[in-house]
């Protein structure tokens, strides 16, 4: 810490004197969960037509009714967030252990113009062929992304030409057995965070 | 003189014990909920035209003091803080453990983006004179 002037510590010390009284007493409440959780929970805002699933079908929230979801909006082309959060995602699940059945994990592309379905399914496989992912119809994502608050943004490559990056939020959302949206993990938590959170959640009745 | 003289001991011995209270207890608070409120009719007056603004562009936090940041939304829409679309009634509580400075993308912003600095919880005399300085400033400007 750098040197503080004697003089300049006269006004707060001067202060602190006459406002002793102004300290406060008491004992934090306990937080349960690593992740921001919402209270009270609420449902989870159901994935609206158009978006399809990599393991077939249409992409539903309800389809993983008894599982945590741990959802999470990216794009194949991401240079580093979404390839750290998925492989963050890879070694929760290995915490896990045996509780991994209980949990899926979702990723939603921002970016359906490069990621198709089989282009998804190929990347997230590189991971954990047991994540789904999810893309369609670029109205469709974008109301998925409305519903949850989730911003995405094109963003023209520095040289010009056709290619571009997405800027897009990096959080993941956490969704209890009963499909309520319980909690959001910024990015940059570790695994063992997320698998404290899901056994947080699988415990829950 | 000397009735004068006594108090003016009196009041340095005062603020001599206060300094020293100030500089060696550990700080302790109530809640280690930093409450930020989005108020009942702020959606109308945003509406109206008026520029309300709930977060700060900068929030500072103390690890073990203040080192939750509780966002209630009292209003009749839902309401986005940073990544956080919070419903009506609702509050999200996202809690901090390590120091290191949170930038998250906020419209709300001019500039687009929302800083959390958390700090390392006082461990110094002078940092705890600091600290509690810097909180009383807060409350009285807030």
């Amino acid at each position: 810490m750098r040197p503080v002037p004697f003089v300049s510590r006269i006004p707060p010390a001067l202060a602190l004197a006459c406002a002793c009284a102004l300290a406060v007493a008491g004992e934090p409440a306990p937080i349960g969960l690593k992740a921001g959780a919402f209270d009270p929970p609420q449902a989870a805002a159901e994935f609206p037509d158009g978006v399809s699933a990599t393991d077939g079908g249409a992409l539903r929230l309800a389809r993983y009714r008894g599982k945590v979801v741990l959802l999470v909006f990216g794009f194949t082309h991401c240079p580093a967030v979404c390839p750290t959060t998925l492989a963050t995602l890879v070694e929760a699940r290995r915490l896990l252990g045996a509780d991994a059945v209980a949990l899926q994990v979702v990723y939603v592309t921002v970016d359906p113009e490069r990621d198709d379905l089989a282009h998804v399914r190929r990347y997230l496989a590189g991971f954990d062929p047991a994540f789904v992912g999810g893309t369609g119809q670029p109205q469709a994502l974008a109301l998925l992304r409305k519903r949850y608050g989730v911003s995405a943004q094109k963003l023209p490559a520095a040289g010009g030409g056709a290619d571009y990056a997405m800027s897009h939020s990096t959080s993941i959302y956490l969704i209890d057995r009963e499909g309520r949206l319980r909690a959001l993990m910024p990015f940059g938590h570790s695994a063992a965070d997320f698998a404290h959170d899901v056994r947080q959640l699988l415990a829950l009745r | 003189m000397k009735t004068l003289r006594i108090v003016a001991v009196a009041l340095v011995a005062l603020a001599a014990a206060g300094l020293a209270w100030a500089a060696f207890a550990p700080p302790r608070v109530d809640s280690r909920d930093e409450l930020f409120e989005i108020p009942k009719g702020t959606f109308a007056r945003r509406m109206a035209g008026d520029k309300v603004e709930i977060l700060p562009s900068r929030i500072d936090l103390t690890l073990g003091l203040n080192d939750h940041l509780l966002l209630r939304n009292l209003d009749d829409v839902p309401q986005q803080f940073g990544p956080v679309l919070v419903m009506p009634g609702q509050s999200f509580r996202l809690p901090f453990e390590l120091a290191s400075t949170y930038s998250f993308d906020c419209t709300a912003h001019a500039s687009g983006q929302m800083t959390i600095v958390v700090a390392e919880a006082p461990a110094t005399p002078w940092d705890r004179l600091l600290w509690r300085w810097n909180r009383m400033r807060m409350k009285i400007h807030a």
